[in-house]
């Protein structure tokens, strides 16, 4: 048996009498040898942690390798410009595009929709879901037919839609709430479903009614998880906007890309693809930042 | 008359004759005003099923159940009930944790204005008793695993409920924390006058607390035997070296190991110790 005291450990044994005997003490090195047995394998090792600065270098070379890639791929005159413009072709094009044509007023058209469509689908699944996800009367009667719509392709409806609405901003908003409503209604479900059992008991045997319970437990309790729901669908509504106003607009972002095919602009193709997807990432990164800002008990460390 | 009454009391999950054993049959007990009685079995024997049909979270199948002479029916702020874990609410500070009952209904109509200062006050005390005043503002993930339990305790007592019923509450607690847990209790128990019924596993832990000890049996959930716990009120660690400890221990583990099924096979053990034969 060793007993560690201090950073030496003595060795102690019982003697034929039935009493300790305290050896010499041990080298310190007996224990210091130990170490875990993947220090070897580093960053590599499975799940390892690793520092801030070496995550941005990875990230770095994420990002900036595919991108000199591509660069590459168009100095080599390997392939026609027309057909794959290269990184300044783009940045040039985007640029001109913001001071000579309407970049910002295309933007602004298309996020409009996106907010207005994501809106009404949030604002029509969130309280759909709360219901779903509270009372299984509520969730028979309505969740076997929203999994059967969501699985009906969203843009199946754009005909559909283009006819019952025509080209407007209702049939773009329309497009944007199927593709997004009947997912989000499943997920908030899902969201409260997951509060945990005990927190909802506690509250029962402390005498909370209904109405409290989900407003004071299953509404808080689920809150992060919900935020990060609309997080996702918001990804979702940015998408859908794309399709709608390929097929069934006059302007946007998306209806520009069109355009541009028509005429052969495919530096404005590739610009119009970037500028979506960083319009998409910082959406993201703005509904991530609200999470850390609102639930500072989630983030906080013992 | 008894605090609680349970008479020929039996619960049945899923349908009649499926041939699930019965979860409890013929269950009857009488707890008394003030009284500490602690509920221990091998798993499945229904001791937490027997508890959350006291709380109303579960509903009985046959016989009668009573708080103050009332049916229990659903579960009510006289009976406030403390889980294993995650019932804390981690978005409420360690204070709105404790005070999360004055924001209910069932404790707002019989208040008067008065009532509600007095209520800050109660929330301070009980933060007191518990000994977490200092870390009143600090959000429940900041917290180890018994403070956490203390504050759970707490918002439990806040609407001073006639009884407090506590389901393995300090299982998840290592056994240094759990010794002082258990002193916590009791010296809750003194001070509060509340009713208390604990279920646990474990047997020490029954004897400690408890003033009657419900020895509970499994397939079909039933009452094995219920022990008067030979120690004196004021309960300190010493006693459990003591020989009326050891004795109604033994005892107590004996019968668990009987109903259980689980004994421990030495044979087998043994032939797992022996070296694999190399071919």
């Amino acid at each position: 048996m060793r007993l560690h005291g201090g950073t030496k450990a003595r060795e102690i044994t019982v003697n034929a009498e039935g009493t300790f005997v305290f050896e010499k003490s041990l080298p310190e090195s007996d224990l210091s040898a130990v170490k875990p047995a993947n220090s070897r394998q580093g960053i590599w090792a499975i799940a390892a942690s690793i520092t801030r600065a070496q995550y941005w270098l990875f990230a770095g070379v994420g990002l900036l390798v595919p991108f000199l890639g591509w660069g590459a791929l168009a100095v080599s005159a390997y392939v026609d410009p027309i057909f794959m413009p290269g990184p300044l072709d783009v940045f040039r094009r985007l640029y001109l595009w913001l001071i000579e044509d309407d970049l910002l007023n295309d933007t602004a058209i298309s996020m409009y929709r996106v907010c207005l469509g994501f809106a009404l689908s949030a604002a029509l699944a969130l309280p759909l879901g709360l219901l779903i996800g509270a009372f299984r009367p509520v969730e028979a009667l309505l969740e076997p037919l929203t999994d059967f719509v969501r699985y009906m392709p969203a843009v199946a409806f754009i005909p559909l839609v283009m006819l019952w609405f025509g080209i407007g901003e209702s049939a773009k908003i329309s497009i944007i709430f199927i593709g997004t409503f009947f997912q989000m209604v499943l997920m908030v479900a899902e969201n409260v479903r997951l509060v945990p059992r005990a927190q909802i008991e506690t509250a029962l045997t402390m005498g909370a009614d209904r109405y409290e319970m989900i407003r004071l437990v299953l509404l808080q309790s689920a809150k992060p998880a919900l935020l990060d729901t609309l997080r996702i669908t918001m990804g979702w509504a940015w998408t859908y906007l794309v399709v709608a106003e390929l097929v069934a607009s006059n302007s946007g972002l998306g209806y520009a890309i069109l355009k541009a095919q028509r005429f052969l602009k495919t530096d404005t193709i590739f610009g119009g693809i970037i500028l979506i997807g960083l319009i998409g990432l910082l959406l993201d990164q703005a509904f991530r930042w609200l999470h850390r800002r609102s639930f500072p008990w989630l983030h906080g460390h013992r | 008359m008894s605090k609680v009454s349970i008479t020929h009391l039996g619960k049945v999950f899923g349908k009649a004759g499926s041939g699930v054993p019965a979860a409890l049959v013929d269950i009857n007990l009488e707890i008394e005003e003030n009284e500490f009685v602690t509920l221990v079995g091998a798993s499945g024997c229904g001791k937490s099923t027997l508890l959350r049909i006291l709380a109303g979270l579960d509903r009985k199948s046959s016989g009668a159940a009573t708080s103050d002479g009332q049916d229990i029916t659903g579960p009510g702020a006289e009976r406030a009930m403390v889980f294993q874990h995650y019932s804390l609410y981690p978005w409420l500070t360690v204070m709105d944790n404790i005070k999360f009952s004055r924001q209910l209904k069932a404790n707002r109509e019989n208040l008067s204005s008065s009532d509600v200062e007095a209520a800050s006050g109660r929330a301070d005390a009980l933060l007191d008793l518990i000994g977490l005043r200092k870390v009143a503002a600090a959000y429940p993930n900041q917290l180890s695993g018994g403070m956490q339990q203390r504050v759970a305790i707490a918002r439990a007592l806040m609407g001073r409920p006639a009884m407090l019923l506590m389901d393995e509450p300090f299982g998840a607690l290592d056994a240094q924390t759990r010794e002082v847990m258990h002193d916590l209790i009791l010296h809750i128990h003194r001070i509060e006058k509340t009713t208390i019924v604990f279920v646990t596993h474990d047997v020490e832990e029954a004897i400690y607390l408890g003033q009657r000890v419900v020895l509970m049996q499994p397939r079909p959930g039933r009452i094995h035997s219920i022990y008067p716990v030979p120690l004196a009120s004021e309960r300190n660690q010493d006693m459990k070296h003591g020989v009326a400890f050891r004795d109604l221990k033994t005892e107590i583990l004996t019968r668990i190991r009987e109903s259980s099924g689980m004994a421990t096979d030495l044979d087998l053990l043994g032939k797992l110790n022996q070296p694999a034969e190399t071919p």
